[in-house]
């Protein structure tokens, strides 16, 4: 029974609690027992709010009973990234220096998940401050990947991501600032979803880079990614930046791409995310994905869009950029870590040694990347510059959708790498968001679902669909058919 | 620890320097809530209750612009004769200080909203100045912090510091003019007329409470001398902390002299902030403005641009009141005042006074008798402003409209008047507290007139002789006698019947 119920998916999960087959508090309690039983090993939480997921799963059960109306993911279990504030429940965005601080607010995903009665167990181990591939960044150790427990799940969201494949929890949250949600849901064989910039509401969203950040969806299937989609989005007038706009009908669209028919769909391979540097077992799983989508009726055809090669260094000085000013904040004087008060420092050495001590060696790279790019003299040449080619790759986007409806590339060029084995080469490890960089600068929306195991070393690999601002609904089409067309790949044993 | 500065004689500075002026005034606007978040914009309440997780600058939290602080900021430009932008962007300012939440500024840097104005200043002689406005831009104000045991009140010293964010995140305007040159030994005094105008502007707009004393509108005041043998551009301060208007002129004043001793003994003027100190009336060196101090300005990226419609923008200057300016101009039309008159009212702050007490139906020489004359007199007395005498213009028009029915005498108006000022009410009340009457009962007015011409027999054979003027010594006597509350021209009338 407790198998079958951390086995299921979302939607199941969600049909069986609100037809009173099973209650939420036993689903709740058998994901509990579960995360008690194999996070020693995976290290995907920081935090385990028991009694907040207990409490919150009786509510929906009591609803449930009173036979009134309940969200449609109401009483399903969510593992939270700890990026995200959670009122009065820890939220250390992975790092010392917001040890022990507890937010006196909600971010507006975690409202909105609330109100919709799903449960959230607790918050997930991230690369400090999101900045990272590996998860290898937390301050509070690394995440392992549940299908090799020596590799990385990826990152930042690695604990999200290993805990959907550790069956720890059927549905989670993460943040997409350069391939932060795909990455690991490429490497665990799971799926992550970069909504359209300002789709998600970032009102809460410990930021690290606020033109880059986007919180989405994350799961085992494309249709719970799109039932947590439309719980999550929507605009909100705490966010500037979020778009006044209906939210993209993504689980229609999950639905409808169930049926496997994508005749006349046009789809772009760029071509730039292929050849050197990819691992040829996952060009191989790529290939023949793109083959499954040519039989489910797709016209596929190569797509060049030679601005993203300067993706990856534009996102390096612009995401550096703004978090060495999203940082400063974080000066011991009103929460989190305070060192050296002992009445003989000034203020400015209390901030210092603080910042000295609660700052990973990643953090402190990125705030001096950032202070220098945007230093006066250099700010045309870095900061400036980046900018510009961010122009172009939306306008390299833009001229591809003229022809295509959707753009896909391998999410990753390789497989998980094995812990420790990139921390101390930094571009090689920012290697690893390579294809996922340019919708986070044109502020498109992008996906990646796993296409199967890479034959080679048996791990799984993702693929990328891309698809137009406010265009979700295309992606979470294809996403669909092609899981269905794919079929099992089968999961960890753990 | 402090030495002595050494000061140049005023003219001798005139003589040898062309002072340089630049002023950066920032203004507290008065909307209900702060420029980014939906806490109350209030002065004073006990620390840190108007705040929540944006003004606090926790993390994960986001600004959203007020619309009204827009409005505002749109509205001062127009009345300063500004270019309106049609798209900008807030832009971050970097710099740690406690306290500042986040550790940077949302200001504006170079998309300001308004931009490329003037505004007009009268000096006290009457000659107008125009002073360039570089830029109007808005930005969040940063908390108080209020440093405890130290013997200056500031961070130096200090055992320990307090932070109160009531006030970040209050929406600020920040107005620069353009460098002012060529005002010579007139410069403090340009100095005080230009936040004086740009004051009572504000006011007019209704944006800001305007008040110095309690930080609402606060003056940095840049100075630098050129020497007039080679006319280059002198290095400038920066004084801070000037707290009134007074203050302006001083503040400027003491840096020309003291700048001015500084190149004469050799040295260097360095560039730096200094604050003004309000009981010596000097300067002190303050944070060293070093070259390397780097702000790192960038777009702020959780707002999006502000582009205001060119509708919105003039429909926003037909909401413009009239402005000091244009009412000064009109009130000398209608009241037929000389260029003189109109300034010494202006001086005296008692053009509004004499207008509300016009507009309260007082006829405008009236009023502006009574304000300047017996009114000012009595605020000179108690050592207030005249604006902060316990009287309204209202009540002021109620004692003109008794005198003119006859109900008091002039006399009795100004005790009438000086009830009021005693808290005794209004001057209806007053007058029937006090009992102030005219008496215009002839029989009564006749039998005092026979008393004092009997008590007086010689004065008033004179008067039967045709002496008609010993008449006044009679009616004396019955004004005393009647304690002033006699209509002194009809008295006058009886006395010359009972002797005819
Ligand atoms: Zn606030």
């Amino acid at each position: 029974m407790t198998n079958d119920l951390i086995h299921a998916t979302a939607a199941e999960l969600a049909a069986k609690i609100h037809s009173g087959e099973v209650s939420s508090v036993e689903v709740t309690q058998a994901h509990l027992d579960r995360i008690a039983e194999t996070d020693g090993k995976v290290n995907a939480f920081l935090h385990v709010d028991t009694e907040g997921a207990l409490a919150q799963a009786r509510t929906v059960d009591e609803a449930v009973k009173a036979g009134e109306t309940v969200g449609a993911l109401a009483g399903v279990p969510l593992a939270l990234k700890d990026v995200m504030t959670t009122e009065g429940v820890p939220t250390t965005v992975g790092s010392k220096i917001l040890e022990g601080w507890l937010p006196p607010y909600d971010a507006t995903v975690t409202r909105k998940l609330k109100e919709a009665g799903v449960v959230i167990l607790g918050k997930t181990n991230m690369d400090e401050f999101a900045m990272g591939s590996s998860t290898e960044n937390s301050a509070y150790g690394p995440t392992h990947n549940p299908w090799d427990l020596d590799r990385i799940p990826g990152g930042s969201g690695g604990g999200s991501s290993a805990a959907l494949a550790a069956y720890q929890a059927p549905l989670a949250i993460g943040t997409d600032t350069g391939g932060s949600i795909r990455q690991p849901g490429a490497v665990t064989g799971t799926v992550g979803v970069k909504p359209t910039y300002g789709g998600v509401s970032r009102y809460g969203l410990v930021a690290f880079s606020s033109s880059l950040d986007q919180a989405g969806p994350c799961a085992r299937t494309v249709l719970d990614a799109a039932l947590l989609h439309e719980v999550i989005a929507g605009y909100d007038h705490m966010d500037s930046t979020s778009i006044n706009a209906p939210v993209p009908p993504v689980v229609a669209a999950a639905r409808e791409g169930l049926s496997g028919d994508l005749s006349g769909l046009r789809i772009g391979v760029v071509t730039q995310f292929q050849g050197e540097g990819y691992q040829p077992g996952v060009l191989r799983s790529f290939q023949a994905a793109v083959s499954q989508l040519k039989e489910l009726g797709a016209e596929i055809a190569d797509v060049s869009c030679p601005s993203f090669d300067y993706a990856l260094p534009a996102y390096y000085l612009i995401a550096p950029s703004e978090c060495s000013s999203n940082l400063a904040r974080f000066d011991a004087m009103r929460y989190g870590l305070r060192v050296g008060d002992d009445g003989t420092r000034s203020t400015e050495e209390v901030m210092s040694l603080t910042r000295e001590a609660g700052f990973g060696p990643e953090v402190k790279r990125r705030i001096m990347i950032g202070t220098y790019a945007l230093s006066s003299g250099y700010y045309d040449a870095y900061y400036g510059s980046a900018q510009k080619v961010r122009t172009l790759i939306t306008q390299d986007f833009a001229k591809a959708f003229e022809n295509f409806d959707v753009l896909i590339s391998p999410t990753t060029p390789t497989t998980a790498f094995k812990i420790g084995e990139r921390a101390n080469d930094p571009i090689a490890m920012y290697k690893a968001d390579l294809c996922t960089i340019p919708a986070n600068l044109a502020g498109t929306p992008a996906m990646s679902v796993p296409s199967g195991l890479s034959d080679e070393d048996g791990l799984p690999v993702g693929l990328q669909i891309m698809a137009p601002a406010l265009q979700d609904h295309r992606m979470y089409r294809v996403a669909a058919a092609y899981e269905a067309a794919r079929g099992a790949f089968g999961g960890p044993s753990l | 620890m402090t030495s002595l500065v050494e000061l140049m004689d005023y003219d001798e500075v005139i003589e040898k320097y062309d002072p340089v002026l630049g002023l950066e005034v920032h203004v507290e606007l008065h909307t209900n809530t702060k420029m980014f978040c939906g806490c109350a914009n209030e002065f004073g309440g006990e620390p840190n209750t108007h705040t929540c997780p944006t003004c606090l600058g926790l993390p994960g939290s986001l600004p959203v612009v007020n619309g009204k602080a827009v409005e505002s900021a749109i509205r001062i430009g127009l009345a300063l004769n500004c270019e309106i932008a049609e798209w900008c962007r807030f832009a971050r300012k970097n710099y740690f200080y406690p306290d500042m939440p986040k550790n940077f500024q949302t200001s504006q840097y170079d998309e300001p909203i308004a931009f490329n104005g003037w505004l007009d200043v009268t000096l006290d002689d009457g000659e107008v100045i125009r002073v360039e406005i570089e830029r109007a831009h808005m930005e969040e104000d940063t908390g108080k912090s209020l440093h405890v045991g130290g013997a200056t009140g500031r961070i130096h010293g200090a055992e320990h510091s307090l932070l109160d964010y009531n006030r970040a995140g209050v929406p600020l305007i920040e107005i620069v003019t353009k460098m002012i040159p060529g005002t010579k030994e007139r410069a403090p005094e340009v100095a005080r007329a230009y936040v004086t105008a740009l004051r009572d502007l504000l006011k007019a707009l209704d944006v800001s409470d305007v008040r110095m004393d309690q930080g609402s509108l606060r003056c940095d005041a840049n100075v630098s001398l050129s020497p007039k043998t080679t006319g280059a551009l002198g290095t400038r301060t920066e004084t801070k902390n000037v707290n009134s208007l007074r203050s302006v002129e001083r503040a400027v004043r003491f840096e020309m002299t003291r700048q001015a001793a500084v190149l004469e003994s050799g040295g260097e003027v360095i560039q730096e902030t200094r604050h003004f100190d309000e009981s010596s009336g000097s300067t002190s060196s303050g944070r060293k403005k070093e070259t390397a101090e780097d702000y790192r300005y960038f777009p702020e990226p959780d707002l999006v641009p502000i582009a205001p419609s060119r509708e919105w923008v003039e429909e926003l200057r037909g909401t413009l009141p009239e402005l000091p300016w244009e009412r000064r101009a009109r009130i000398q039309k209608e009241w037929n005042l000389t260029d003189e008159v109109l300034r010494d009212l202006v001086n005296a702050n008692a053009l509004d006074l004499i207008e509300a007490t016009v507009v309260a139906g007082a006829k405008p020489d009236e009023a502006r008798s009574w304000w300047v004359s017996y009114l000012a007199q009595q605020a000179n007395t108690r050592g207030v402003e005249l604006t902060d005498l316990p009287i309204t213009p209202a009540q002021v028009a109620r004692v003109i409209e008794l005198v003119n029915t006859g109900a008091l005498t002039n006399k009795l108006a100004r005790e009438a008047v000086n009830g009021v000022l005693e808290g005794e009410g209004s001057p209806d009340e007053v007058v029937e507290k006090r009992g102030l009457k005219v008496v215009s009962d002839d029989s009564a007015l006749e039998k005092a007139v026979d008393e004092a011409l009997a008590a007086q027999p010689d004065v008033a054979q004179k008067i039967r002789d045709g002496k008609v003027q010993a008449a006044g010594a009679i009616v004396g006597a019955v004004m005393k006698a009647t304690k002033g509350q006699a209509d002194a021209a009809r008295v006058r009338e009886i006395v010359l019947a009972r002797c005819s």
